[in-house]
């Protein structure tokens, strides 16, 4: 808030941007993130889901030809990637790709618009109580809560691909062969490589994705301090206006990532070593 | 951001999300996708298949075309030897008409003259008859010398 900003000075100022509004629920829980996302998740499904059921084989609306071409967007790249039914792995995808480009973009909308519109319609006594991040996915809770979703879908293809036993075999065997004796030797080597290799996938994409977001939004703040004093103000907002703009890159960018790693680990697990 | 509650309540959004995009997003934008892409096909085709068509009928028109001016070409010479024989048969029957009138008039002519040249040599006969009995006056006796003056009348 810009009046704790002038008191606090941009330490404070970080530090109660970094902060989520957290209800204590069990061991808590980051209102704000989750409400976000649910909102931005039900714009996405809301959005699509009008434009499916309106959806014609004759001449599209042009609302219809823009969610269609998204859509053809996402089977391109899942059609290239993974070879096989698409009609789980395609909707999956296009709901990550949606869904956390909606909530990247979030970055883009001004880092002090909650803490205003909570103050003028609350006043400050409430204002100085809230707190309010706008980016779920800047939350490690959002980033970790979806790969580790795709975690276990990727255990179900996997399983459903090779077998329950032919997927357990496989994590003893592969990747080191071996015949006899060794083979058993072999097997936790290979049990424990198979298990940071699953792990990692999760991981690497929640990290990934988290570090990016949590990155950029640090960097708005830091801008943020610049405008506090009139001396920074001019090249502060050429900043802020340089880092938005790329940051639209990073947004569309770090949520075909995610998409498309999720698609290339489904391939992979369907297929054997 | 420590890991709380908001895990799996994220996980539990992303759940619901996925499955209902899965089961009321993708499938009929699907098949609507992929029937317009099939009525596109069906359409290129059965554009591809008139081009076809098209390109057949005008090579039978430009066919049907060449056959008629042949038989116009055919019709035409044949027409030109038939006016040929005409005129050359009316050139014919002209000359001989010609020459049919020729003749009788010459044999007109010849009669006439031949008529004239008989009427001539009596005349001048009888003339040279007439000048030499002025000539001659007792000394010829018409009588006694008929056959002479017949043979002078002949020979003029």
């Amino acid at each position: 808030m810009a009046t704790e900003a002038a008191t606090g000075g941009l330490n404070e100022y970080i530090t109660h941007h970094l902060t989520h509004h957290v209800i204590s629920v069990g061991s808590g829980f980051n209102l704000d993130s989750w409400l976000v996302s649910l909102l931005l998740g039900l714009v996405f499904v809301i959005w699509f889901g009008l434009k499916a059921r309106k959806a014609t084989a004759g001449v599209p609306s042009k609302g219809q030809a823009f969610v269609e071409i998204i859509v053809e967007f996402v089977d391109g790249q899942v059609k290239d990637t993974f070879h096989g039914d698409r009609r789980s792995v395609t909707p999956l995808a296009l709901t990550i790709f949606m869904w956390i480009v909606f909530m990247n973009a979030m970055d883009l909308l001004p880092l002090d618009l909650p803490g205003w519109l909570v103050h003028t319609t609350a006043g400050a006594e409430t204002a100085h109580h809230t707190y309010w991040r706008l980016v779920p996915t800047a939350d490690l809770n959002t980033t970790l809560g979806i790969s580790v979703s795709v975690f276990f879908i990727l255990l179900g293809h996997a399983i459903s691909a090779k077998g329950g036993f032919g997927f357990g075999k496989e994590l003893l065997t592969a990747p080191f062969h071996a015949h006899g004796p060794a083979a058993i030797a072999l097997a936790p080597v290979n049990l424990f490589m198979n298990i940071v290799e699953w792990l990692v996938k999760p991981v690497s994409l929640a990290m990934r994705l988290f570090g990016n977001m949590y990155g950029g939004e640090l960097v708005f703040m830091l801008i943020a301090g610049m405008l506090a004093s009139s001396v920074t103000l001019v090249p502060g907002i050429i900043a802020n206006a340089a880092w938005a703009i790329f940051h639209i890159l990073i947004v569309l960018l770090q949520a075909f990532i995610f998409m498309i790693l999720t698609v290339v680990y489904i391939a992979g697990a369907r297929e054997g070593h | 951001m420590n890991i709380n509650l908001t895990f799996f309540g994220q996980m539990i959004s992303f759940g619901i999300l996925v499955w209902f995009t899965m089961k009321f997003i993708w499938p009929p934008l699907n098949a609507a996708i992929e029937s317009r892409q099939k009525t596109i096909a069906d359409g290129l085709a059965a554009a591809e298949r008139a081009r076809q068509e098209l390109k057949d009928a005008d090579s039978r028109v430009a066919d049907e075309i060449r056959k008629a001016r042949e038989e116009a070409t055919q019709i035409v010479e044949r027409a030109n030897q038939q006016y040929n024989q005409i005129v050359d048969k009316a050139k014919a029957d002209a000359v001989a008409e010609g020459a049919r009138q020729k003749a009788i008039a010459q044999a007109e002519i010849d009669s006439l003259s031949h008529q004239a040249r008989e009427v001539l040599r009596q005349q001048v006969a009888a003339l040279a008859v007439s000048g030499a009995e002025k000539i001659l006056k007792r000394e010829i006796d018409q009588a006694r010398h008929r056959d002479l003056l017949d043979a002078l009348a002949k020979e003029i």
